[in-house]
Order: C-alpha cells, then sequence, then structure tokens
C-alpha cells in the first residue's frame, strides 16, 4: 500500500473532536465519473483521493467520505442527498 | 451534431465551449422533447406525494407543525431520493427529515424546471409537430450544474422503476425489444450518456 503524506493521523483527540462519519453507499446508477466529481467539487478533495474514496464506494459498498462534527456530518448528508448519492450519518466508532 | 445508425442526425451531448467557457449541446425536437418529459414527471413526483408530517400522540401538536415529514416516502423513487440519513436512530433520522426533505424537494423540482423551462426559451414548442427542429442549449456553470444533478435524479428515477440492479446490464442487454422496459432502458443509458458528456464539460 502507498504511504499518504498529507492525510493526518487519527489519534484520540481528533476522535473526541470529530466524532462522526458521512458514509456514502454503492448504487447500480451513479456514474463513476459523476460520484468522483462530487467528492471533488464538493469536498474540495483532489482527484487522486475523490478517486480513492468512489473506488471504495464502487468496490467495498460504502465509504467514509468526510469527518466532524454531528451538525457538519448533517450538512455534508443534506449535500450528498443534493446530489443525489445515497449517503448516511453515524458516530465514527459506531 | 451527431448522426444515428440510420443516418439521422442526434445529439452527441455537452461540451464545454472554448470561446465564452459554457457548455453547449444541440438537440433535436424529438430529444429536447424527451428531456422536458422526463423533467416534467420528476417534477410531478415531487409535488404528488405531499410533504406531509405524521401524526403524533398530541393533536395539537399535530395540528402546528408544518414542517416537514419525518418518514420515509412510500414511493420508492422518493425513498432512494430522500434517504433515511441515521439509518439505526429512528428519531434522530424523522428530525433530519423533517428539516431537510421540504428543501431537498424544493431543489430537486427547481432543477428540473430550469430544465423544462431553458428548452422551451429555446424554442422547443408547448407541443412538437414539426420535423428538422433544433434545440441549442447554452449553459453557465452554475446552471450546468443544476442540469447535471436534475440529470442523475432521473437517472434515479428511471433505475428505481426498472429495478436495475448492480451487474445486472447482461440481463438489459438480452431483453427482447419488444419488451416496455427495453425502451425505458434506452432512454436511461441516453440520459446516463448525457450526464457522462456534461461531467466532463465540467471537469476541471
Amino acid at each position: 500500500m502507498p504511504v499518504e503524506l498529507d492525510e493526518p493521523q487519527t489519534d484520540d483527540d481528533t476522535l473526541l473532536a470529530r466524532p462522526w462519519v458521512t458514509i456514502v453507499w454503492n448504487d447500480p446508477v451513479n456514474l463513476m465519473s459523476y460520484v468522483t466529481f462530487v467528492f471533488q467539487t464538493y469536498f474540495g478533495y483532489s482527484k487522486k483521493k475523490a478517486e480513492k474514496l468512489m473506488m471504495e464506494v464502487h468496490q467495498d459498498g460504502r465509504s467514509v467520505v468526510s469527518t466532524g462534527s454531528r451538525e457538519e456530518m448533517e450538512r455534508d448528508v443534506q449535500a450528498m442527498h443534493e446530489y443525489g448519492l445515497w449517503a448516511t450519518m453515524q458516530k465514527a466508532d459506531a | 451534431m451527431g448522426h444515428d445508425a440510420e443516418g439521422r442526425r442526434v445529439t452527441e451531448g455537452f461540451v464545454r465551449s472554448s470561446r465564452d467557457g459554457r457548455v453547449i449541446a444541440s438537440f433535436t425536437g424529438f430529444e429536447a422533447d424527451l428531456l422536458r418529459s422526463l423533467a416534467s414527471q420528476l417534477v410531478e413526483l415531487l409535488r404528488n406525494e405531499v410533504a406531509a408530517p405524521t401524526a403524533s400522540n398530541d393533536p395539537l401538536e399535530d395540528l402546528l407543525d408544518f414542517s416537514g415529514p419525518t418518514t420515509e416516502p412510500d414511493d420508492p423513487v422518493l425513498a432512494r431520493l430522500f434517504p433515511t440519513a441515521y439509518p439505526d436512530d429512528e428519531e434522530a433520522a424523522g428530525e433530519f427529515r423533517r428539516f431537510t426533505e421540504g428543501s431537498l424537494r424544493d431543489g430537486k423540482a427547481r432543477n428540473a424546471v430550469l430544465i423544462i423551462d431553458m428548452l422551451e426559451e429555446a424554442g422547443l414548442p408547448p407541443a412538437l409537430e414539426e420535423d428538422g427542429l433544433f434545440i441549442d442549449i447554452e449553459l453557465e456553470i452554475p446552471k450546468a450544474h443544476a442540469w447535471m444533478r436534475s440529470f442523475t435524479d432521473i437517472r434515479i428515477a428511471l433505475a428505481t422503476r426498472l429495478e436495475i440492479e448492480e451487474g445486472d446490464e447482461s440481463f438489459w442487454d438480452l431483453l427482447p425489444e419488444d419488451d416496455p422496459r427495453s425502451h425505458v432502458h434506452d432512454i436511461y443509458e441516453w440520459v446516463g450518456y448525457l450526464q457522462e458528456t456534461l461531467v466532463h464539460a465540467l471537469s476541471p
């Protein structure tokens, strides 16, 4: 596996401060190019990161696409629904 | 415009104009009429099943609460367009739905109405009768995003009605042409093609 240096390490402090996650689930409808585009446009992720998350959704059936406070995740889930992606949220440790 | 197997002119989808950076496409009257019909059906569906709150134990609270629905819509298309945000927490899911579903519905309906209005402003008559009509569309970037999102909603609606599932491509490939689903599936694929060109045109 390649090492990603730009990703912050998740430690206990981070988990306490960012206890919720947004999950995008696979569906048979949305185009791979579209899902990548949404991750780049809405979250501002690099093309590389957006494609990695898209492939996780496609191959694993789901991917954690963002982490943060409950309010932040509700905003992200609503935005994903605006884009027609199937998104849910839950506590990070669930 | 391109040509199909029989030599008829067909749209090639969306491209970014090198002149002014807008996203442009050209449709035949038939294609534009089909897009309008799909967008109209989406608007009708979004406004059809009333976004009403469900009854609680308090009649007064029910009467005063017209803020939004708290339970998943019955229609499977609407249930997919407005998924349950908290799968394991019914109360939180209801609250989320109450505060989001109304504006999500409005936003999706607005995007679909934009498609209808722009096609008509570009010359699509209320009832298409003449042959040889072409509809040229020019989209500023925010409007192109709205079209792109609405194509997603239209494809979700078609796929849900067709019961499309992951990895069932061969089923659709082998479906006899006289099966009514075959025609709808062709339309679903066509909107997917349009969306692919639109995503490409919008990509940096």
